[in-house]
Parts: C-alpha cells; sequence; structure tokens
C-alpha cells in the first residue's frame, strides 16, 4: 500500500547505541509459553537486535539496527502469530522507567541493611546493660550505630521529608509531618545522648521505623503501577490514532498527539473517530450511542460537526479538525467536568483525617509531658529526653500502615475481580455508596449492537445473511454476521452505501440491508416494529423468496437481571439516567425492575440529578461509559466505568470495570465495604496502641527496647489485619 | 574485646556487599518482570547440543 502509510517515527525512540526501540502493547499473552514463541519468532527476523516480552506487564520491546528494518514487519509477524499489537507513543507514555519504584526500592534496602546492622548492634547493648557491658564497648556500638543511621536517614528518609515539606508550604498536615519529626528527633535525641555517653540511644528505632514505612509505601506503590500499566496497555490497544490526509492525497496514519487543529483527517467505514471536527466532505451515518446515549444512527453530511468517540458507519468522511470548538457538545462536557472535579477534592481521605487528629495530640502530650517534668523538678535535660521519647513510642508507624495497608490487599482485590483503580481512596468513597445510578446504554446494555432473537445455528438464513454480512463494516451488518458465526465471506459481494450489501450468484441476487433495499412490504416492517420497538431492523432477501428481517439493539448485558437483583437486595438505591429515548429506557427499566428511571437526559441533567440526589444526603456511585456521563462520573462520590468506555469518561471515573459482566460492580462494592471495615479496625488498633503507650511513655518508663518492640509489634499486627481481607474472600471462593 | 574492632567492620563490609549486589541487580533491570523471569529460567532455547538440534528438526 503506498497511498497509505503508518508512520512509525512517531513510535520509535533512537537510543545513545544507535538502535532504535519501540514498546508495544501485546493483546493475548496469557502464558510463558506466548512469550517464548514471541520472542523466538521476532529474533529470526532480520535487524532485530533485542525483542522481549515482559509478562508482568503484557509489553514487549525491541530494539534493532536503524536502517536494516521495517518496523511494521514485526507487528506483521505478531499478527500471523495471533497476537494484536499496538507501539507506544512515546509523546503518551510518561514513564518508561519505574523512577519512583526504584527510588523507593533503593530506600528501602538501604534502611533494611541499616536496620539490620544497628539492631544487632543494639541489641548486644540491651544485653549487656543488663549484665557487664563497659562503657567504652558501649560507646563505640552507639557510634558505629551513628554512623550508620545518620546516612541512611537522610538518604531513606527523603520521601517522607519531602511530602512533609510540601504539606507544611501549603499550610496542611499529613501523615509524613509526625513521621519526619518522630525520625528526626529519635536520631537528634541519640546523637546528643552518644555524645554524652549515655545509656539509652534510639538509632535502632528511628532506622526500623523508615524501614517499615517504606516496604508498605512500595507495596502500596507497586500494586497502582501494576493497575495503571494495564489501563495504559488498553488504552494503546485501542489504537487512538487518526489518518491525516496529506496534500498530495496519500494518508499517514498517526497517533492523536501527532495531530493538530486544522489537519484533514480521512476516517474510513467502521471506524471510530478519534478527533473532533467538521464534516468536509462525504455523507455517512453515525452511531453516537458513546456520546449521547443515542441508538439510533445519526446523518452526517459536509459541514457537520463530528465527536471523538462516535462510529462512522458506512460513508468515507474527510473531517478538518478542530481544536474543542466553542459550543459544542464536548465544549459543553468538558466545561461541566473541570466544575465538577473541583467538588470531589473536597473529600478528606480517612488517613488524612487521622493525621489531622492525631498530630496536635500527640504534640500537645510530649509538650505537656515535658513542662509536667520541670513542674515536679527535674532538669530540663531528661525532661526533654522523656518528651522526645513519647514522641518516638507515637510516632505513627502502624497509623501510616494501617490504610495503605488494607489498600494494597484491596487493591489485589479489585484487580483479581478485573477491576482497575484509578483513585487509592475509591476504596473508601466506594465503601460508602448507597445509591448506584447507571447509564443505560454501553453499561446496562452491551457496548455494541447484537442480534434481540435467539440466533439458530440451523437457521439457513441467518447463516447465509451472516456471510454477506461479512462484506460490510456497518454496525447492523456486523451484528448479524457476530449471530450468525459466519467465517467465509461471499465472493464477490459489493457495498452499496446508504443501502446494503448485494451479491450475485448464478442469476440469483442476494441481498443484506435496509428493509426498502430488500422489498420487505411497509405492513411486516410496522408489524415487526410493534413486536420490537427500540429496535433497528435489517433485512435479507435472496432471489423470489420471501425477505427475512432480523431486529438488531441493545441487548442487556448477560447479568445485569442478577446483579441489579443482588444490590437492591443489598439495600442500594437504584436508578436509570440516560440520554437515549425515553421508551427505549423504560423497556430497559421495566426488565430490571427499577423504578427510577428518566430518558432524554443531557449532561446537565444528570450533574443535576446526581447533584439532587447528594444534596439529599445520599452517597452516589455513578456507572456510565459515555461522553454525556463523564461530568455526572466526576460528580458523583465515586464513578465507575466499562472498559469500552471513552477515554474522557474513563479518566473522570475512580475505576475501570473489564470484561461483559456487570458482576465486578457488586464485587468491588462488598470488597470495598469490607475493606473499609478493616480500615476502621486498623486505626482503633492503632490508637488502642497509642493509649496503652503513651502513659508508660510519659512516666519516663521507655527503653529503646520498648519503642522497638512495641513499634514493630504494632506495625505487624495491623498489617496481619490487613492481609485478612485477602482470607475472608479466599474462604468465601472456595 | 579488641576482636570487636575488627569483626564489626567485617560484619558491616559483607552486609554492605550484600546491599551493593542488591542495588547493582536493581540498576540492571532484574526487578523490571518478576513473572517472566521465573519462566525464562525454564527455557532451554540457549542450550546448544544434541537436544537443541532435535527440536529445531521437529
Amino acid at each position: 500500500m503506498t497511498a497509505h502509510t503508518r508512520d512509525w517515527d512517531a513510535f520509535i525512540t533512537v537510543k545513545d547505541t544507535g538502535y532504535a526501540h519501540m514498546d508495544l502493547a501485546v493483546d493475548g499473552i496469557t502464558c510463558a509459553a506466548c512469550m517464548y514463541e514471541i520472542e523466538r519468532a521476532l529474533q529470526r527476523l532480520d535487524g532485530i537486535e533485542k525483542a522481549r516480552v515482559n509478562l508482568s506487564s503484557h509489553r514487549l520491546s525491541i530494539e534493532w539496527s536503524s536502517e536494516a528494518h521495517d518496523p511494521a514487519q514485526v507487528v506483521d509477524e505478531l499478527e500471523a502469530l495471533g497476537y494484536k499489537a499496538y507501539p507506544f507513543d512515546p509523546a503518551r507514555v510518561k514513564e518508561r522507567g519505574d523512577k519512583v519504584g526504584s527510588t523507593l526500592l533503593k530506600a528501602l534496602a538501604v534502611s533494611g541493611f541499616a536496620a539490620m546492622n544497628i539492631m544487632l548492634l543494639s541489641i548486644s547493648v540491651w544485653s549487656g546493660n543488663s549484665s557487664d557491658i563497659d562503657m567504652e564497648t558501649r560507646a563505640f556500638f552507639h557510634w558505629v550505630s551513628a554512623a550508620i543511621a545518620m546516612p541512611t536517614v537522610v538518604y531513606a528518609g527523603r520521601p517522607f521529608f519531602t511530602s512533609a515539606v510540601k504539606a507544611i508550604k501549603v499550610g496542611r498536615l499529613n501523615m509524613d509531618v509526625p513521621i519526619s519529626i518522630g525520625v528526626l528527633l529519635a536520631t537528634g535525641l541519640s546523637l546528643v545522648q552518644t555524645i554524652q555517653h549515655a545509656k539509652h540511644a534510639y538509632f535502632d528505632s528511628a532506622v526500623m521505623l523508615l524501614f517499615f514505612l517504606l516496604a508498605g509505601r512500595y507495596l502500596d506503590h507497586m500494586m497502582r503501577r501494576k493497575t495503571r500499566r494495564f489501563a495504559e496497555n488498553i488504552a494503546v490497544l485501542k489504537a487512538e490514532s487518526a489518518s491525516r490526509l496529506n496534500d498530495d492525497g496519500s494518508t499517514t496514519e498517526l497517533p492523536l498527539s501527532k495531530i493538530g487543529a486544522g489537519d484533514r483527517v480521512m476516517i474510513r467505514p467502521g471506524e471510530r473517530i478519534s478527533v473532533d471536527g467538521i464534516v468536509q466532505s462525504g455523507e455517512s451515518e453515525l452511531d453516537q450511542s458513546l456520546v449521547t446515549g443515542e441508538t439510533m444512527l445519526e446523518p452526517v453530511k459536509a459541514g457537520d460537526a463530528v465527536f471523538a468517540g462516535t462510529m462512522n458507519t458506512h460513508g468515507t468522511l474527510i473531517v478538518s479538525v478542530t481544536a474543542a470548538a466553542k459550543g459544542t457538545v464536548l465544549d459543553e462536557v468538558n466545561r461541566l467536568l473541570e466544575t465538577a472535579l473541583e467538588g470531589r477534592s473536597t473529600y478528606v481521605q480517612i488517613a488524612d483525617r487521622a493525621s489531622r487528629l492525631y498530630a496536635p495530640v500527640v504534640h500537645a502530650a510530649a509538650l505537656l509531658t515535658f513542662l509536667g517534668w520541670i513542674v515536679l523538678g527535674l532538669n530540663w535535660q531528661p525532661s526533654l529526653v522523656i518528651a522526645i521519647s513519647v514522641l518516638i513510642i507515637t510516632c505513627p508507624c502502624a497509623l501510616a500502615l494501617a490504610i495503605p495497608a488494607v489498600q494494597v490487599v484491596a487493591s489485589g482485590q479489585f484487580f483479581k475481580e478485573r477491576i482497575l483503580l484509578n483513585a487509592g481512596d475509591a476504596i473508601e468513597r466506594l465503601a460508602a455508596a448507597d445509591t448506584v445510578i447507571f447509564d443505560k446504554t454501553g453499561t446496562l446494555t452491551m457496548p455494541d449492537q447484537t442480534l434481540l432473537i435467539s440466533a439458530d445455528k440451523e437457521d439457513e438464513a441467518l447463516q447465509r445473511a451472516g456471510q454477506l454480512a461479512l462484506s460490510s463494516t456497518h454496525p447492523l451488518s456486523i451484528a448479524v454476521a457476530k449471530a450468525s458465526g459466519a467465517l467465509m465471506p461471499v465472493t464477490g459481494a459489493k457495498e452499496i452505501a446508504g443501502k446494503g450489501v448485494e451479491a450475485k450468484e448464478g442469476d440469483q441476487w442476494r441481498r443484506l440491508g435496509s428493509p426498502a433495499f430488500c422489498g420487505v412490504p411497509e405492513e411486516t416492517l410496522a408489524e415487526a416494529m410493534k413486536q420490537f420497538p427500540s429496535a433497528s431492523f435489517i433485512a435479507y432477501a435472496e432471489g423470489e423468496s420471501e425477505p427475512r428481517l432480523f431486529p438488531i439493539g441493545q441487548s442487556l448485558r448477560d447479568d445485569a437481571e442478577d446483579v441489579i437483583r443482588l444490590l437492591k437486595k443489598k439495600g442500594y438505591q437504584l436508578e436509570i439516567l440516560s440520554g437515549d429515548r425515553q421508551s427505549a429506557v423504560k423497556d430497559v427499566a421495566d426488565q430490571l425492575g427499577i423504578a427510577a428511571w428518566k430518558g432524554e437526559l443531557k449532561p446537565q441533567d444528570k450533574i443535576a440529578r446526581v447533584e439532587e440526589l447528594k444534596q439529599a444526603g445520599r452517597n452516589v456511585l455513578m456507572v456510565g461509559d459515555g461522553l454525556n456521563d463523564a461530568p455526572a462520573l466526576a460528580a458523583a462520590n465515586v464513578s465507575l466505568s466499562p472498559v469500552s468506555a471513552v477515554h474522557i469518561s474513563q479518566s473522570a471515573s475512580d475505576a475501570v470495570f473489564m470484561g461483559d459482566s456487570i458482576r465486578p460492580i457488586y464485587d468491588g462494592l462488598q470488597i470495598a465495604r469490607r475493606a473499609h471495615v478493616l480500615m476502621q479496625q486498623n486505626l482503633w488498633i492503632s490508637a488502642i496502641y497509642n493509649v496503652l503507650a503513651v502513659p508508660i511513655a510519659v512516666m519516663g518508663f521507655v527503653t529503646p527496647l520498648v519503642a522497638a518492640l512495641a513499634m514493630s509489634g504494632s506495625s505487624i499486627l495491623v498489617t496481619l489485619n490487613a492481609v485478612r481481607l485477602r482470607l475472608s474472600f479466599l474462604s468465601k471462593s472456595q | 574485646m579488641e576482636i570487636l574492632v575488627y569483626l564489626i567492620p567485617i560484619a558491616l563490609f559483607l552486609g554492605g556487599a550484600g546491599l551493593a549486589a542488591f542495588l547493582w541487580s536493581l540498576r540492571s533491570g532484574q526487578y523490571e518482570d518478576l513473572e517472566g523471569a521465573k519462566w525464562r529460567i525454564l527455557d532451554d532455547s540457549d542450550v546448544e547440543g544434541p537436544k537443541r538440534a532435535q527440536e529445531n528438526d521437529g
């Protein structure tokens, strides 16, 4: 093909070594055998220097000597093997190497090394203190500990210090503030004690605290990274690219980031439109269900506006790309989205609420301890030591792990149920939800149109219609082809724009297309429309025999009824808000037994309803997939969208669920509720720990040994409690 | 107790060597794909010899 080329340069980065590098998302990798197969096949190609599949992230990275190779070969080879692959646009993949993750892991390794060695020395000192250690040996051990601890605290503490400084700068308190204060005071105090040859030093506590917290942070980060990587793969495999029409009439396929306003883009039949623009030439019908929720096809001609996310059916369009045009649906959606997102940012995470309460109380307690001992006649220096020991023992190790530990385990559970979380605090908000609002099109119903009568493999007319349908890109034909399971297209089939497909066999015509095109009498059509009021019809005719009508429409997801029943049983208040026609919405609502529904809604109407419910004190979970749902998704307390949703909706929602089932909505709510219970338990555990530990510290009985035992004990306790989430679901699935 | 002056630095050196080895393995990308790595050790395709030749024929 010379007229249409894909511009590979946009996907390639040239490395310092002179090799060209490209990353691809590969769909269909299920096991290690796929990995070997792909790597071997690619390494056989000429010029390929390196081909490595990452089995964890389902990505392939290849390197080749720049001139020797055409990257298109790689994609073709993968396709021949049965894998769908699409290259990453370097401009859209923000981090190839995981910088944050490796910083955390390095800090974790350093603090782990330091914690082990300091503990080795500390235990010797503790046992020596109760027997016969001499002053010089103890001083020597303390100095060695100091030499290890000081650089470690500076290096491994950075993630906490920077976050604490950031929070203080904007006048807020987060968990990292008391952590930083605790670690720095413990180290500082120990250094002073060491210089004064005192009996106790707290280097081990400071470093161990960092080690525990870093372990929690790292696990949390890895979980997020895993889900984010899958989300990125899904986005890339959707192949959001566009064919730019060049001045000489040829087209070049480019990633979206390389398409700008004013470019002309060609949209072929059956393609999803990936840009907003004005039609310059061509006529077609668009499936706008992802944008407005409307299931009827919308005719477009030169001069009409088209939106990203709509599906082109049967005509080729030339579209001139516009930057977010004023007054369009998209513009309106973006404006509503911004205001809605601002509203959500007022939500305070449970961990932040805890730390706001915690920090002032603990710091006040330390100050009172200091003053109290002075009043009782102790010197200022030992008083200060006792006050600092209060801060050390209350340093919120367990409190800082309490929420993230549960979040990590819960995200793992979500991942297993095929839900990818966008936001960590989504779990808390999901747990609080008591009202579920569904969009209809693409959420309760399947995202694509399907045949509404049961497909019988013996039905010969359907089989033959299906074969003909393979030659067409019209959504109705695709539905017929899918339902029939036909594989062999009819040779010589021709698509007639706006009418259908026809093929000549001997001297007999076979036609698939609009009822009029196939000669269906008006009365038959009217009768069929009565039977399937919300369906579109496609007809099949063969020679002189009577034409058949196939009703095509949005069918409910298979398990929609079950899931709705389960949700009702759990006491959720359910509602449908749709942009589709009233009659179509009523059908679905009746079928599912949902009494509250509204149709023909605009994006602002959906927001208004969500706000109304929120005003009434409900916690709203919004589930939707369309462009018109995006503002409502952002306005709701928490939101979910299916993986088939438009990009803007996916990024506005808190989590994305995969697959054809809506069961993940129910499962997700259950996991979230259970996780929330565990989070609260964990907060109680750390609160009780503090209630027990603080009096001991205030009285001045805290030795480094007590501090180490108490802190690690409480951290392990909350972590084990978090793991119970996994156990409770394991036992249920067995 | 003077022996401690030698033993502690030795212990620290050994620990430090372990830390250095870990940081090296991290830098060389060995933690990029933990899922794939456990299968790669079972892959025989880099083994030269008669067994490999047979595989290629079949």
